[in-house]
């Protein structure tokens, strides 16, 4: 792909938090349909974007089952990301901070999600087109 | 001529820094850079013909290119036909155009 892109987002927001998530994720999404290469660095709390054990729930207070409430989780739209960049000659390297998996217990995290360090974004960023921060408060 | 792409994401009524990005977007187009400000999230609030609208049409009529985020303007009920002078409504697609096309990029 001649105009194929590589583009690196670091983002620090825990799940069900902030609309940076839901932006962030957006953001990678109109990129995966573009077939460009998109690096992600979760620091902080972002490393739970990906956590495996992440579970739809029923609402009671609705009276919906878990089906009805369809609700949204955040690893299952990470990895629908990944397979629409694959499917579109492009791919996603999401990369979560070691230390902050450590200290949040998010070992496990779905497949296609490797463990790095600051060092990596520093090399992802200089191996890419352009990088966006999306910082926290 | 650099360009600059400036996302704001806080809006006025809740936060008391956003004159940041106005601020920064002003003075890079006064040093004729090509300067773009998106709204995003509750940044588009704002941009409601109102009260604190007035700073981004002035900022528009400095020369930069003023935008807020469709899918924003609609989870909040804002009609595009409600925006400000100077404000138009683009897609998310602007901030993925412009990181592909190199410009320097700053989230707020």
């Amino acid at each position: 792909m001649a105009d194929q892109k590589t583009i690196t987002i670091a983002i620090m927001d825990a799940p069900y938090e902030s609309g940076r998530s839901t932006t962030t994720l957006r953001l990678i999404d109109l990129a995966a349909k573009r077939g460009y290469n998109i690096n992600v660095f979760a620091y902080e709390g972002a490393v739970l974007q990906p956590f495996a054990a992440q579970k739809p729930h029923p609402n009671a207070v609705h009276g919906r089952d878990v089906e009805q409430e369809n609700h949204f989780i955040p690893k299952d739209a990470i990895a629908a990301l990944m397979r629409e960049a694959e499917k579109n000659g492009g791919k996603i390297d999401w990369v979560n901070c070691g230390l902050c998996v450590d200290e949040r217990g998010a070992v496990d995290a779905i497949p296609g999600v490797r463990r790095g360090s600051p060092a990596d974004f520093w090399t992802l960023s200089e191996a890419s087109d352009n990088t966006l921060v999306i910082a926290t408060r | 001529m650099p360009r600059y792409l400036l996302i704001e994401s806080r809006d006025p009524f809740d936060s008391n820094d956003t004159g940041f990005c106005r601020d920064l977007a002003t003075q890079l187009a006064a040093a004729n850079n090509e300067v773009t400000l998106f709204l995003v999230q509750n940044g588009v609030l704002p941009a409601r013909s109102g009260t604190r609208s007035g700073e981004l049409t002035k900022l528009a009529g400095a020369g930069v290119r003023v935008l807020a985020d469709s899918f924003s303007l609609k989870e909040r009920g804002i009609d595009e036909s409600r925006l400000a002078t100077g404000i138009a409504a683009a897609p998310l697609d602007v901030v993925l155009d412009a990181l592909a096309e190199g410009a320097k990029v700053i989230w707020h």
